[in-house]
């Protein structure tokens, strides 16, 4: 018992923070777990605005990272709006004038639909192994989970945020809170997901609220309703000519 | 010509109160013209000086991917003009960027400006002067709307050249009054030095704004917009403007040379036998035309003089005074002053007095013509033709 504890005093055990991660580990996990080979979702996005709100209703499909559609279910007014995504390209079909138009430059910068998401920040498809390089800067609780809260700064030129701070629950492995920063250190946007569930293997956060911290505003609540996993989605969908039909 | 001249300056002053009410319609149409044209052109005028001591200098050399009209070009629409340094040139690099005035979101133009120039009237000095960070200028239509006072911080966030998000507190170090609103609304100035260490995009340029000296030569990737060009938008706005106003005075000419046109009428046919007595007396038909012709033209002179009489002092006073202009013009991204000071050139006035005199004298000669064909006879005993 005397030597073990010479052995550990001498490894300089006790002057390691205990169980520290690796961190660029846990975003490994956190890209595994947060990623799927397919999703078909069904979510609403409810734009809170200074005096009332308004609900979106979309219905969603998704191959990796580099194809994705969407269609718009609800309010009448969005009902139809088809959008199609495939690698850097982005493709919106508009019911109204019959017309797809492909989006580019700084029109992927406009908010979607008046939220506080970009068209752009619905774009990455980059994993977050891929842009950052995280450290554990330390450990919260929030909402009875244990999280890491991990530091990360860019390692390419082009990320949209120079640095962000995401709570990582420690046991599912999910992101509870994220901190957007601006190159200045300035906050720029905050994520928070709850309502946290498990869909087989996996635990997903099943609400996010968006909110650009610079502006007053509730942001903008996405909530997934439906959610499915790895299920086959035929090719079709992920053409120009599903836009139209 | 003196006789009838003689004769028809008697028949006008022997026709009374009706001669008169056709002077003054006829005169007030021709002050009417003049004045609202004078308008215009005094809007020509200072729109024209303003937009390029503001925004033009003398033309610009533009990047030759940027679309004004177009903010979705900014993002690739710059570079570097070599050797623009010894030109008489001025780099204004033109960025997207966002503020945040009491919590509320706006996009707008942020322009990075050389803090040294001269070549446009933007107070770039105080953006020298100034201790601030960022030091800014803003117009006053944008101060009034963001509610900002020299002195105090708004936040912005704009992108560097990669895209990644930057954002911080910018100081505003004046506030100018310009006419121009191309310069003012929705946009922020800066030093470009600023701008290009905020951006990454060292000595770009969305384009250069020509001093006075500068001489253009091809530039590839580069097109040169000259001040004539830059000032034909405002030139047809123009134009358009002084044809939907000649509808105006148009009604009013109308009316008063329809009077006209009544009264020679009614003359021909209430001085039957004045008609015959002159041809009897000698007179041939188309003499006693031109006299008709001469009675009709005489209202105009008359109008010209009182329209002197009255219109000399009241547009002189208000070319000195101006006219009051709606600040809701303004806001509608044309260049117009807060009062417009009218421009009466000599043309103007006798390119008008020519065009009431012959306007009169036409619409006096078409009924007049009916003399040519009388017969004399008829015309003495004044028997109905």
């Amino acid at each position: 018992m005397k030597s073990l504890f010479i052995i550990l005093l001498t490894s300089g055990f006790f002057f390691m923070p205990q169980g520290s991660p690796d961190a660029n580990a846990i975003l490994k996990k956190l890209d595994a777990n947060m990623t799927s080979k397919t999703l078909v979702s069904k979510s609403e996005m409810i734009i809170y605005g200074r005096r009332n709100s308004r609900t979106i209703i979309a219905k969603g499909y998704s191959e990796g990272q580099d194809k994705s559609f969407t269609e718009y279910l609800s309010p009448e007014r969005e009902k139809g709006t088809k959008m199609l995504k495939l690698e850097d390209r982005l493709w919106i079909y508009s019911p109204s004038t019959d017309r797809t138009i492909q989006l580019s430059g700084h029109m992927l910068r406009q908010s979607v639909m008046g939220s506080d998401l970009s068209y752009e920040d619905m774009m990455e498809d980059r994993k977050m192994t891929e842009i950052y390089n995280a450290i554990v800067i330390g450990e919260e609780t929030i909402g009875g989970r244990i999280t890491w809260i991990l530091e990360l700064t860019a390692k390419v030129d082009d990320a949209t945020y120079e640095k962000r701070k995401t709570w990582v629950d420690q046991e599912r492995y999910i992101p509870l809170k994220e901190e957007l920063f601006a190159k200045s250190g300035q906050l720029l946007k905050k994520i928070e997901m709850s309502a946290v569930k498990q869909f087989g293997n996996r635990w997903y956060p099943t609400k996010m609220n968006f909110k650009d911290m610079l502006k007053e505003g509730k942001g903008t609540d996405f909530v997934a309703t439906e959610m499915q996993f790895d299920v086959k989605i035929p090719d079709y969908i992920f053409t120009k000519a599903s836009l139209k039909k | 010509m003196k006789l009838a001249f003689q004769l028809a300056y008697k028949n006008l002053m022997g026709a009374g109160l009706r001669t008169w009410l056709n002077v003054i319609v006829l005169s007030f149409a021709f002050v009417l013209i003049i004045f609202y044209n004078g308008l215009i052109d005094g809007w020509n005028k200072q729109a024209s000086v303003d937009g390029i001591k503001w925004e033009y200098g003398y033309g610009q050399l533009r990047h030759a991917d940027y679309d004004p009209m177009d903010p979705f070009t900014l993002q690739d629409a710059h570079g570097v003009l070599p050797g623009a340094s010894s030109q008489s040139l001025t780099p204004v690099l033109i960025s997207q960027a966002t503020i945040y005035p009491q919590g509320r979101m706006m996009s707008i133009a942020l322009k990075g400006i050389d803090a040294k120039q001269a070549t446009l009237k933007l107070p770039t000095n105080l953006l020298s002067e100034s201790k601030a960070d960022i030091p800014a200028i803003i117009g006053k239509r944008m101060a009034t709307s963001l509610n900002l006072e020299v002195g105090e911080e708004i936040l912005m966030r704009w992108r560097d050249k990669n895209g990644t998000f930057d954002a911080a507190n910018i100081t505003i170090a004046g506030i100018f009054d310009s006419h121009v609103p191309t310069i003012d609304a929705g946009q922020i100035w800066i030093p470009i030095d600023e701008l290009w260490q905020m951006t990454g995009l060292e000595n770009h340029a969305t384009m250069y704004i020509a001093g006075a000296g500068y001489e253009y030569k091809a530039a590839p990737g580069w097109k040169f917009e000259s001040q004539k060009s830059l000032l034909q938008e405002l030139t047809d706005i123009i134009e358009m403007k002084k044809v939907s106003g000649s509808i105006m005075y148009g009604l009013l000419m109308t009316i008063a040379l329809l009077a006209i046109f009544d009264t020679q009428v009614l003359s021909i046919f209430r001085r039957q036998r004045e008609i015959g007595t002159y041809i009897a007396m000698g007179m041939t038909r188309w003499q006693v035309v031109s006299l008709f012709t001469m009675e009709g033209s005489m209202y105009s002179f008359m109008a010209t003089i009182l329209g002197a009489i009255y219109g000399i002092p009241l547009l002189l006073f208000l070319a000195w005074k101006g006219i009051g202009m709606p600040a809701a013009s303004q806001e509608m991204g044309i260049i117009v002053a807060d009062r417009i000071h009218p421009v009466y050139g000599l043309g103007l006035v006798l390119g008008t007095v020519l065009l009431v005199v012959a306007a009169s004298t036409i619409v006096s000669f078409l009924p007049s013509r009916k003399i040519a064909k009388m017969n004399p006879i008829d015309a003495l005993k004044g028997k109905l033709q």
